[in-house]
């Protein structure tokens, strides 16, 4: 049996190999795959906003999109993870209600995805591939055998990335 | 003398005493009881309710809240606008949606099919008449001007949708705050959840104009 690790909305976990990490019903949250294919560690993060910068509360890091990925490749860096090795993988970032009178409530999938994908450019991490946007819900689970990123959804298929 | 000392009126929700809760969860009774109310009149038959419960939640409960996250639900959001601005989203399961619109339509209540486009009309109007009973309660009792926006609907996960309103409770804090309502309908349960969410200011302006701050 594998070791399932579940990631909560506004959290995020590492773990060295053996592991799956998992987390259930991404909507307009991004989840955030980092993987080490020499060290086999991963790390995944379900973050919930762009940026900790606009945000009046911001002592839960793992809520957001900016200090969410730096923690995460931290707590990785110290379960021996090597920075020039780590590869990136997104998926979430939906837009859930089709909605026009509502402002950046509705946009806020696609800010995750933009702010996340700059944070990680910042820190020079590779997004070697993603599955981003849409109108429906994605359940993703990262393996630390080979950091392949199984994605389920309801009606719109399952696959691996 | 404390003049010139900031003060600072923002209200946390993991702040809320006993006090707020239940004036929370009062007003979680007398909207919800407008809108069975309101759904009593659509089916042309008696829908009693349970007392709401009212639950401060962290983000990592919210999607264990149906049943799991995974969980196959119908999402009816609108917008709210006036003098208090937010959110208000009532959540069904797949299931109690079906035995909803079959009852409203006259059909047999165990004919399980996927929507139509008929069926999901009524389904967004079932969610206009709830929301729009929910929000006049609400408005009555707080003397304030609400409006409820067109709604729109989502039929996905139970945690891709609760994302929604969870998000707009990240921005102020670290918990959501939840009110549950339990239709029922003879025999057959019907259970939807109602979750109010005002933005920053609107938190505020809710509470004093129920009087619990000043």
């Amino acid at each position: 049996m594998e070791n399932l690790i579940k990631v909560g909305m506004a959290d995020l976990q590492t773990s060295g190999h053996p592991c799956v990490l998992t987390t259930l019903g991404l909507g307009s949250c991004v989840g955030i795959a980092l993987y080490d294919s020499n060290k086999k560690i991963i790390g995944l993060a379900h973050i919930m906003l762009p940026s900790s910068l606009q945000a009046r509360n911001n002592s839960n890091i793992a809520k957001f999109a900016d200090t969410g990925i730096v923690k995460m490749l931290n707590d990785m860096l110290k379960l021996g993870a090597r920075k020039e090795n780590i590869v990136a993988k997104l998926a979430g970032g939906a837009q859930m209600f089709a909605f026009s009178d509502s402002s950046d409530m509705m946009r806020i999938g696609a800010r995750n995805v933009i702010s996340s994908k700059e944070k990680l450019q910042e820190l020079n991490i590779p997004i070697i591939t993603e599955d981003t946007g849409g109108n429906y819900g994605r359940t993703i689970e990262l393996f630390s055998e080979d950091g392949r990123l199984l994605i389920k959804t309801i009606g719109h298929g399952i696959k691996y990335i | 003398m404390l003049l010139g000392m900031e003060v600072d009126m923002t209200i946390n929700i993991e702040d809320l005493n006993n006090l707020h809760i239940d004036v929370l969860r009062e007003i979680g009774n007398i909207g919800a009881g407008s809108a069975a109310t309101a759904l009593a009149k659509m089916l042309n038959k008696k829908v009693n309710m349970d007392v709401p419960k009212v639950k401060v939640m962290e983000f990592k409960e919210v999607s264990e809240t149906l049943g799991g996250a995974e969980i196959l639900v119908i999402g009816i959001l609108l917008g709210v606008n006036g003098e208090l601005n937010g959110n208000i989203m009532f959540i069904l399961e797949y299931n109690a949606a079906q035995v909803l619109v079959n009852m409203l339509l006259g059909k047999p209540l165990d004919e399980l099919n996927d929507f139509n486009e008929l069926e999901l009309s009524a389904l967004k109007e079932i969610g206009n008449i709830l929301a729009g009973s929910y929000l006049s309660a609400m408005s009555s009792l707080t003397n304030l001007n609400i409006m409820p926006s067109v709604p729109d609907i989502a039929i996905d996960m139970a945690g891709a949708i609760l994302s929604v309103p969870a998000i707009e409770f990240g921005k102020i804090g670290d918990t959501v705050l939840y009110i549950e309502t339990e239709f029922l309908d003879g025999n057959t349960r019907v259970v939807g959840d109602f979750f109010l969410i005002p933005d920053v200011e609107s938190y505020e302006i809710l509470l004093k104009a129920l009087g619990v701050i000043s």
